[in-house]
């Protein structure tokens, strides 16, 4: 029979507080260790390149934009929050006149990014995208590719170190 | 007549001046506790409002006190409003008694002990009434958790008191710190001590015991239907007498002004400071079982004061009788 099980040791260990007082000790411990808050918006944690944020609608480096309006990623959408209309533009290629994400019904999945043949709608890095209204929520086409050109840096690095890791 | 209302001047701003250092205190505690607590969980608190959050306490007063008294519809108002102003009058009256240095006392009456106990006891009021006024169930059932626990804990309290009562041989706060020169009570009525920690916790609410605000369970307790100013009354209140009970636990147990050793280096420091010192660390304490303790249980609660800790003071307090009698301190 260990000491510990005895039942005098029990008895003591209640009245003399040995349990609580080693509690406190810890928590006293841990007063004095390094402190892991993070100064939010001065200081940021970090992400991984596979982190599902806002969309972005990417280009060519030549300027066209990679959509082709094969409307797989408004398919794809579980919460049916993309819309999209096609139409063939004047030199012949299939493109499309609307691309709408609903950002309020988008549950950040990140099928549409992997459903695109060809890596045009991608959810980037940013997740600072907060608005005062919910008009600004409902992305439209213009804006969908500013954010890719916006972010095209931080898209283009965090993609080609994803396929690192495939 | 006017020389009589003149003669008063001191009093009345010794008054206002102690009542203006403890609610800078009670501001300053509601900081330091959110402080302890942050850094007990890695945190670091408050820390945006003014150098190192300094400025926070105040940034907290000013949004509560510009928000709406919402007095609720089946609510008694009279008594509603009154119950706040109760719980924070009797908690600023204690300190009518508190020595805080030799001659630093408003009122030196040889009951002190009794008064501060009465006044004590008579802080149930405020929150029973709080709890009936609101006409609110959640509110209710706070105030009864919180009174049938200050109750409970009170007598063990009393019992505790009885058995420094009875080694210092007087009911005057001074003569009890005067007694204990040489050697403070914690160290012989060290269990005394512990238990009065423990019920000065449940006495004021505090975790462990925290049931009555049981946010999980009853919202907030008996303060639920309160807002603004008149929750400001019951939170001031609160935490004034959490300081009450340190200093409590700081005259009856710690020396109160005296330094730990009667030489040179201690005794340069003034008593104030001394006094300070103790009830800084009390007050930690409380704050610290805050960040390490769960709540208890209710029955748990009702099972420790009753069945442990009243037999066992009522014990010391025979013990400490029989030495005392024993010793010929008091002629029995």
């Amino acid at each position: 029979m260990k000491i510990t099980s005895h039942p005098f040791f029990k008895v003591f260990k209640t009245f003399f507080l040995v349990d609580l007082i080693s509690g406190m000790y810890l928590t006293l411990r841990y007063m004095f260790k390094k402190k892991v808050t993070l100064m939010y918006p001065y200081e940021k944690g970090s992400l991984s390149v596979r982190f599902r944020g806002e969309h972005a609608l990417r280009r060519y480096p030549n300027g066209e934009e990679r959509c082709i309006a094969c409307k797989l990623c408004e398919a794809v959408c579980p919460a049916q929050a993309i819309t999209i209309e096609a139409e063939e533009r004047e030199d012949g290629s299939r493109r499309t006149t609307r691309y709408d994400i609903d950002m309020t019904k988008c549950i950040y999945c990140g099928l549409c990014e992997e459903a695109c043949p060809v890596d045009a709608i991608v959810e980037g890095p940013n997740f600072e995208f907060s608005t005062e209204t919910r008009e600004e929520l409902y992305y439209d086409k213009d804006k969908l590719l500013s954010n890719g050109d916006r972010w095209e840096v931080e898209i283009a690095e965090r993609l080609e170190r994803e396929a690192l890791g495939r | 007549m006017l020389d009589a209302l003149l003669s008063l001047l001191p009093l009345v701003g010794t008054i206002i001046l102690i009542v203006v250092l403890l609610l800078l205190a009670v501001a300053y505690l509601t900081l330091v506790e959110r402080k302890v607590i942050a850094a007990m969980q890695l945190r670091v608190g408050p820390n945006v409002v003014g150098w190192f959050g300094l400025l926070q306490p105040f940034a907290d007063g000013l949004k509560l006190l510009h928000k709406e008294t919402i007095i609720p519809t089946r609510a008694n108002p009279l008594i509603f409003l009154v119950a706040p102003l109760i719980t924070f009058g009797l908690s600023l009256s204690a300190w009518a008694v508190i020595p805080f240095s030799p001659g630093w006392v408003i009122a030196n009456i040889n009951v002190g002990v009794l008064y501060l106990f009465a006044i004590s006891s008579l802080g149930v009021y405020g929150i029973i009434i709080a709890g009936w006024a609101s006409n609110s169930k959640y509110a209710f059932l706070g105030a009864l958790r919180s009174a049938a626990q200050m109750v409970s804990y009170e007598v063990s309290i009393g019992l505790v008191i009885i058995a420094v009562l009875l080694s210092a041989g007087s009911m005057n706060l001074t003569s009890i710190v005067e007694s204990q020169k040489g050697l403070w009570y914690v160290i012989p009525h060290l269990p005394m001590a512990v238990i009065f920690i423990i019920s000065a916790l449940a006495e004021t609410n505090r975790a462990p015991f925290d049931l009555p605000e049981a946010e999980a369970e009853l919202v907030s307790g008996y303060n639920v239907e309160y807002s603004s100013m008149t929750f400001a009354l019951f939170f001031l209140g609160e935490y004034a007498n959490m300081i009450l009970m340190s200093t409590m636990g700081t005259i009856l147990f710690l020396g109160g002004w005296l330094p730990p050793l009667d030489m040179a280096p201690f005794t340069l420091i003034p008593g104030v400071v001394w006094f300070f010192l103790k009830v800084s660390f009390l007050l930690f304490i409380f704050l610290w079982v805050r960040a390490t303790f769960p709540r208890y249980r209710y029955d748990q609660l009702m099972h420790l004061g009753w069945k442990v800790f009243l037999p066992f003071s009522l014990a010391w307090v025979m013990i400490t009788a029989s030495v005392v009698v024993m010793l010929g301190v008091i002629k029995a």
